[in-house]
């Protein structure tokens, strides 16, 4: 089995964002970024999947523009084996959308002729939720979404999904597109030996123009603005007076 | 405009977020149809033909549907599609409507929009990112707009009965079988769910253990209220997943919610900050969630809980 693993670059969880004076994005200028963690995640599962010795290659990702390499090493230094990054200008990564993204990966998907595209659920700086739904469209490949465990049964994969209420178990043929939720794995960290071997790893560099894909926005950015303020209320002093302020209330 | 609906459903009785999908169709304006598909669908077909304010409702019923998987679903949304040429598609937020309508978006080339909480005009539209610490207002430029609906930004529309929909049965085009559903195991539980509940208490990685959720449970029975959990105490094992709340779990707006042990994470408070009166009980003074909190106690919650259950 060959494995595509797409990781996104995106501003590190723990930073607090802040919304530029333009109104039309957000401060990524000197600020903490790091690879998606649904995307760490997939990376994650692929490695395991190849130390079981179910998959034999694992081909990471990225598009974005040119950091989105860093990102590529630290895959490559969790135990992928060779990288794509896919350049887009500074610019263009701004408006590059789950629509684009999809594209340059079920191309890829075709060119590299891999079994699996795994990916993360979401990106945590845009929250869409798409790629890997789209990229099963456009390849008209089988989908299992929001994966919390992965099986090989004979030529299928058996998916374990968390859905709302609970979870679900599909089977789906390959090759297919697995997006990664929270409770998959726990990813590992980066050993330095691994992070001195990820550097001498091959990676590739392609334009969206060398897939064929087209990066037009389809949407305008608006505005991009605070969420209004939550006023705080009162510290009650004891569970007397929460009960009854609630009371009051009619709880 | 002309918008479809992708009603959800039990087989037995329409999801009650698709009530409050209803009200964004009708924010936008125009007709609106909706689509309701599975391996049983009358009486959830029969209960939308009389809601006003639904024109169309086309009504696909076949054993295929079995499971709902979204390589059987999407062809047929766009023979849907094909025949009324809708403007608008529109689902809840919820794990179907999330797996089903980009898969259909990117069949129709178009650029899906997650989640919205608000309708400028037929094209504009806003929704959060980054985990709701900031507001995006965004103008699609495609031709068919493919949303999500977040139910919590939307009231629940009356479903006041008297529509007189015209009723069209749909069947999709074969498509081949690449996935099967095996099995489905929800959460079985007496409380009420943790989306529409009225009150819901959640904790957090001070409660210590998933034994220590008993209390919170207790007093849920005591008050009818779902219990949630931070995405803190899922981490650590405590709960399943199902019960997470916050930006990659459920995103909820009670009307009363109770965080204990719940330090406030961004991306917790995005999952229910807009709760009408919101109580956090924490022995740490600083936690942020007190910044969101109505009525902030500062009290050990071993010591809290037990109280408030005996008090309330």
């Amino acid at each position: 089995m060959r494995i595509l693993v797409g990781c996104k670059r995106v501003i590190d969880y723990a930073v607090k964002i802040r919304v530029r004076p333009d109104k039309k994005g957000v401060v990524t200028e000197g600020v903490k970024h790091s690879m998606n963690p649904f995307d760490e995640i997939a990376v994650e599962e692929a490695v395991r999947l190849k130390e079981k010795k179910i998959a034999k290659e694992i081909i990471v990702a990225s598009i974005g523009a040119a950091q989105s390499q860093e990102t590529i090493r630290t895959a490559l230094a969790m135990g992928g084996d060779r990288g794509v990054h896919v350049e887009v200008s500074a610019a263009e990564a701004e408006t590059l959308q789950p629509i684009h993204v999809s594209k340059i990966l079920a191309e890829l998907a075709k060119k590299e002729k891999v079994d699996l595209v795994f990916l993360g659920k979401q990106a945590i700086d845009d929250d869409s939720n798409q790629t890997a739904q789209m990229t099963a469209a456009l390849l008209d490949w089988p989908q299992a979404m929001f994966a919390s465990k992965v099986e090989q049964k004979d030529d299928k994969l058996e998916v374990v999904r968390e859905i709302d209420g609970g979870l679900e178990t599909i089977r789906v043929n390959m090759p297919c597109v697995i997006s990664a939720d929270l409770r998959l794995n726990e990813p590992r960290y980066a050993t330095l030996p691994n992070i001195m071997k990820a550097k001498k790893k091959k990676m590739d560099k392609l334009k969206p123009s060398d897939l064929g894909v087209d990066v037009t926005p389809r949407i305008e950015v608006i505005s991009v603005e605070d969420p209004p303020v939550r006023e705080a209320g009162a510290t009650v002093a004891d569970v007397d007076e929460l009960v009854s302020k609630l009371k009051e209330k009619g709880f | 405009a002309s918008t479809l609906i992708y009603a959800e459903h039990n087989g037995e009785r329409l999801n009650p977020a698709t009530l409050h999908t209803l009200t964004a169709a009708k924010a936008i304006g125009g007709d609106i149809a909706a689509l309701v598909a599975g391996p049983k669908c009358g009486p959830v077909a029969q209960e939308l033909a009389g809601i006003a304010g639904l024109s169309r409702v086309i009504v696909a019923e076949s054993a295929d549907y079995e499971g709902m998987l979204p390589e059987r679903l999407t062809p047929l949304l766009l023979a849907a599609q094909e025949q009324f040429k809708f403007t608008h598609i529109l689902g809840n937020s919820s794990a179907l409507a999330r797996s089903l309508l980009p898969r259909l978006a990117a069949k129709l080339d178009v650029s899906p929009i997650s989640d919205i909480i608000g309708i400028k005009s037929e094209d504009t539209f806003v929704r959060t990112v980054y985990a709701g610490n900031a507001v995006l207002t965004l103008k699609s430029n495609d031709a068919v707009k493919v949303i999500t609906v977040r139910s919590t930004a939307f009231e629940a529309d009356a479903g006041t009965t008297g529509g007189s929909a015209t009723q069209d049965t749909l069947s999709a085009p074969d498509s081949p079988h690449t996935s099967e559903f095996v099995s489905q195991e929800l959460s079985k539980s007496d409380r009420p769910e943790l989306a529409s509940a009225k009150v819901v208490i959640s904790g957090g990685r001070g409660m210590k253990s998933g034994d220590n959720f008993q209390m919170l449970y207790d007093l849920a029975d005591k008050l009818g209220a779902a219990v949630g959990a931070s995405r803190a105490a899922v981490d650590a094992g405590m709960v399943p997943n199902d019960m997470q709340i916050g930006q990659t779990g459920k995103i909820i707006a009670p009307e009363l919610y109770i965080a204990v042990g719940i330090s406030g994470a961004i991306q917790h408070l995005a999952g229910m900050k807009d709760s009408k009166t919101i109580v956090a009980i924490n022995k740490d003074p600083e936690a942020p969630i007190f910044q969101v909190a109505d009525h902030g106690l500062v009290e050990d919650l071993f010591k809290a809980i037990p109280d408030i259950q005996k008090k309330m």
